[in-house]
Parts: structure tokens; sequence; C-alpha cells
């Protein structure tokens, strides 16, 4: 029973990363052939030289990396208000921080579109990041709050005691401390933006097409393998990302929760 | 201390952003719901999309009852589903020292949902791997003999993509209860006599059952109000909730926009009314 449910988990894991790769290199395999006959790279060379699938690879890292910076910058105050202070009104402080990650995208995505439409935001690297911002913030801001809730301020004061600037606190002692959580929050924010569709559907307009609108387009009928090919570069990041963070994950695995 | 901002200060601009991008995307809605749609000078009030809608009339509105009992049906099953499954892989993790397979669970959860899709749509297709292999074993002669699994009018493929998709998040939450307990119900349990299945049944069941609970009407809303997995593993008709709304939200008759908007927001109410129910759920338990 032990083996039957680790190796479940392992295939539920493994299969669609290997279906991905076998895929990317095969050309002409169809029904009833039960494995690729032919190996070949040319179909994944002819992927990577599509502008399309490098523009909106492009395009996705760099509006991911404007949120995670955009996140972090506004996710860090808040976090250590919430997770060092208490105050009148922390609770609506924390309900309002919750709201994004109940509200559907579809909602938040219809609305800004109209929204963003009339203030010219629509179609915009901008627009897009700020729409990406609504989903990543609340989890960031938790990640860090949660890391500051452990956080000992007593190494600020004997700092400060002997003679320290602010920013050398800051930079030498909280920055420091915090740098294991502030990965992880950066990351998650990163990988939520990447792998963000609708909103990015909804307030880029077809203007602004990343890797998931490619994706999804090719999903919804396409060739295997140009899917196949889709699909693993979209999956790049993430895999690299668990693969790199492989021990904070074990601490902060339910704080991705469910952004994709 | 002196450099000690005030709460207040901290928190403002990642309130402001929130409230402000939230709150005019809720109140354009709205407004759209109600037929205030200003691009073609529309801005008279009006209930018309609401009664189009809930009366089943309408151009999306003729859909609706269908669409929400399609919706309800997949969140359901798949929650379900993926709630028993999480309960017995938390309870084998649980017992495990290894944390390779924790990681493994992790993984899992980190795999996003549209790559997930992409890939049932690959292995479970008429055409797709499980056919070929099943043609190769001499089991079906033809694609079409090949059972509908994805895009098909019960939903299955959703409920498929749905009932593994969500069994790490849910397990993490067990496993998060279990892993709190103090190691002594078990072992007290034991030593009384308890067997394997009565400590299981009577004891740790009982303990995660509240918090799995709450997880879980999180994971319902969570598919009740998604779009890209019925979108790719769904068919035309029936179809989910809010693959209904966006089509007619980005219908070119922009009198269905109102209707695409109200859909919109039915569904915004009913995951905002389950995630009250999950939260006072969560609290009690504290």
């Amino acid at each position: 029973m032990k083996y039957v449910i680790r190796a479940l988990l392992y295939l539920v894991l493994v299969a669609p990363l290997a279906l991905f790769i076998v895929y990317s290199f095969t050309e002409g395999w169809f029904f009833p052939a039960p494995f690729p006959s032919e190996w070949t790279t040319t179909t994944f060379q002819r992927a990577m030289d599509d502008p399309r699938t490098l523009g909106g690879m492009w395009q996705g890292f760099v509006i991911a990396v404007i949120v995670s910076l955009l996140s972090l910058i506004l996710a860090f105050p808040a976090a250590r208000a919430l997770g060092l202070r208490q105050f009148r009104g922390r609770q609506i402080a924390w309900l309002v921080l919750f709201l994004p990650t109940v509200v559907p995208p579809l909602a938040i995505g219809m609305g800004l579109n109209i929204l963003f439409l009339r203030v010219g935001l629509a179609g915009t690297i901008m627009g897009v990041s700020l729409a990406h911002l609504i989903s990543t913030l609340p989890y960031t801001v938790f990640t860090l709050s949660s890391a500051f809730a452990r956080y000992d301020e007593n190494y600020e004061h004997q700092a400060l005691a002997l003679g320290a600037s602010p920013a050398q606190i800051f930079f030498n002692i909280t920055l420091r401390m915090m740098t294991p959580s502030l990965v992880v929050a950066t990351l998650f924010a990163f990988l939520v933006s990447w792998s963000q569709y609708l909103l990015t559907l909804l307030i880029g307009g077809g203007k602004i097409i990343t890797l998931p609108v490619l994706l999804f387009t090719a999903a919804s009928g396409g060739n295997p393998s140009t899917i196949a090919i889709k699909s693993l570069l979209f999956i790049l990041p993430p895999a690299l990302v668990i693969a790199f963070t492989a021990r904070e994950l074990n601490r902060h695995g339910n704080d991705i929760r469910e952004q994709y | 201390m002196k450099f000690r901002p005030s709460p207040y200060l901290s928190l403002a601009p990642a309130l402001i952003v929130i409230t402000i991008m939230l709150g005019a995307s809720l109140f354009y809605a709205v407004l759209e719901s109600f037929g205030i749609i200003r691009v073609i000078g529309q801005d008279t009030l009006s209930l018309d999309a609401y009664r189009d809608v809930l009366s089943g009339t309408g151009a999306a509105g003729s859909e609706f009852w269908v669409s929400l009992g399609f919706s309800l049906w997949v969140s359901a099953a798949s929650t379900i589903i993926s709630s028993a499954l999480a309960l017995m892989a938390a309870v084998w993790l649980s017992g495990q020292k290894n944390q390779v397979d924790t990681l493994a669970v992790n993984g899992h959860l980190a795999f996003p949902h549209l790559a997930w899709a992409t890939a049932l749509l690959l292995f479970f297709s008429q055409s797709g791997i499980l056919a070929r292999w099943a043609a190769a074993l001499g089991w079906i002669d033809v694609p079409a003999d090949f059972p509908i699994l994805v895009r098909d009018s019960f939903g299955i493929g959703i409920i498929l993509h749905y009932s593994i998709k969500e069994i790490p998040f849910l397990a993490l939450i067990v496993l998060g209860v279990l892993r709190a307990q103090p190691i002594g119900y078990d072992v007290v349990a034991e030593n009384l006599g308890a067997s394997r299945w009565q400590r299981l049944r009577y004891v740790m069941i009982p303990q995660v059952m509240p918090a799995l609970f709450a997880g879980a009407l999180l994971v319902f809303g969570l598919i009740f109000s998604s779009y890209e997995v019925p979108a790719l593993l769904g068919i035309g008709y029936p179809r989910a909730l809010p693959v209904l709304a966006l089509r007619f939200f980005l219908d070119p008759d922009l009198g269905a926009r109102s209707e695409g908007m109200v859909i919109s927001l039915i569904i915004t109410l009913i995951v905002l009314a389950v995630a009250v129910v999950s939260l006072k759920l969560e609290e009690r338990n504290k």
C-alpha cells in the first residue's frame, strides 16, 4: 500500500514532465503509435526561433520582475507592522489583504478591464503588472508577516544602543535576518505572476501576450509538439525555483496556496 | 524608539493599492451589471441584466441555470474526491520521516494549473497517449472507441484535474494539524488497545476534520470560480459559470456584457459566502 501511494505521488509529478520532454523532441507521433519513432530537435528549434514564443517569455519575465519588486516594496513595511505590532484596526487590515485571495480573478479582471481602459493602462506592461500585483501582494505580506512574527527586534535595539545608524541597522540586521523569507516571498510573487493567464488576457487585451496566453491558445487546438514545448518553457521557472528552494519550501509550502 | 514608524503609515501603501484597485474594479463591475456602459452612452440604471439572467431568458441567461448546476456538480465532486484522497495522503505522510515525499507534494502544488490541464489533454484525449497504448494492446481500434474523458459533457476531465491537483494543498493542511499535535493522543490510544483503524477513525480523523473542512471550502470556491481549466477541459454546452460569464463579457454585442457581469458578480457572491463560512470555522477551531 505504502509503495502504491508513493509510486502514484511520483507518477503524478513526473508523468507530465516526461510527456512534455518526449513530445518536444519528436515529430509525427500520432495515433496509434504507442511510442514516438523519430527523435529530432527541429521542432524544438523551430519553436525557439519563433519570435512570438521568445517575446512572450520576455514580456512575462519583465512583468513578473516588476510584480515581485512592487510586491516586495509594498509588502515589507506592511508585513513588519502586522507581524510585530498590536494596534487598533489590525483585523481590518488583515481582512482587506485577505479579500483579493477570495474574490475571483475573473471578477477582478473584468472590473479592472473597464477601469484600465478609462485610465489608459489597458494593454500596457504596467497595467498588467498592477493587475497581477493584486493577487501577489496578499501572499507576499502573509509570508513576510509570519516571518516577522518570529523576528526578534532586540537585535535592532542592541545595534541602536551600540550607535548604529538606521541605515546600518536596516541593511546589516533587518535585511540579513529576513533574507530567507524575502527570497521565498519574492519567488512566489514571481511564479504567481509568471503563470497568470486570466488577468493578463483581460488587461493585456491582445497586446500583452505572455507565455501562458500562447500556451492556452495552443492547448485549445494546436499541434501536440508545440503545446508540449510551450508547456516545458512555461514550467521551467517553477521547476527551477522548487529545486533551489527545497529546504525553505518544506517550511513555507502552504504559503504558495492556490494561486496558480 | 526613534525610527519606529506608526503601523498605519507602514500599512498604508499596501492597503491603498489593494483598496483602490479592488474597490474600483468592483465599482465598475456593479455599474456595468446595472446596464451603465459609458462607452456606448448608456447611463440609465436598469435591472434588465439581472432579470434576464435569473429568469433564464437573456442571451447568456438562457444558459445560466444549467451552467450553475454544472459548476456546482463539478466543484462539489472534485472537492469531495480530493479531500478524501488528501486525508489518505496526509495520514500516510505523517508516518513518514522522509522529507523528500513532502517535497514532492510541494512540487505538485507548485505545478501550474494551466500546464497540468495541458498534460491531461495530451494523456486522456481520444487520440492521446493512453488511447495509443490501449490501441497498441488491442483494446481499441480507432480513437472514437476510447472513452471521452476530457472535453466531455459531464465535466469528468475537469473533475479529474482538480481531484488530483487539489490533493497537495489539502494534504498539507491536514499534515500541519497532525504535526502540531503532541504525539500523546495516538500513543495513549495505542496503549489502551486501539487498533490502527480505530486510532485513525476515533483519534486522527476527528482532530483534522475541522481544518480539512475549512480548507475544502476554500478549494470549492477556487474551483467554482476558475476559468482556464473548465475552458480547456470542458465543452461548449454545458459550460462552467466563469466560462459563460467571460464569453458574454467579451461579446461584441455590448448589451450582452451586462449579463456576463451579473454572472461574474453572482460567482463572486457565492465564493465570498463560502469563504466567510470557512473563515468562521477556522476561527472557531482556534
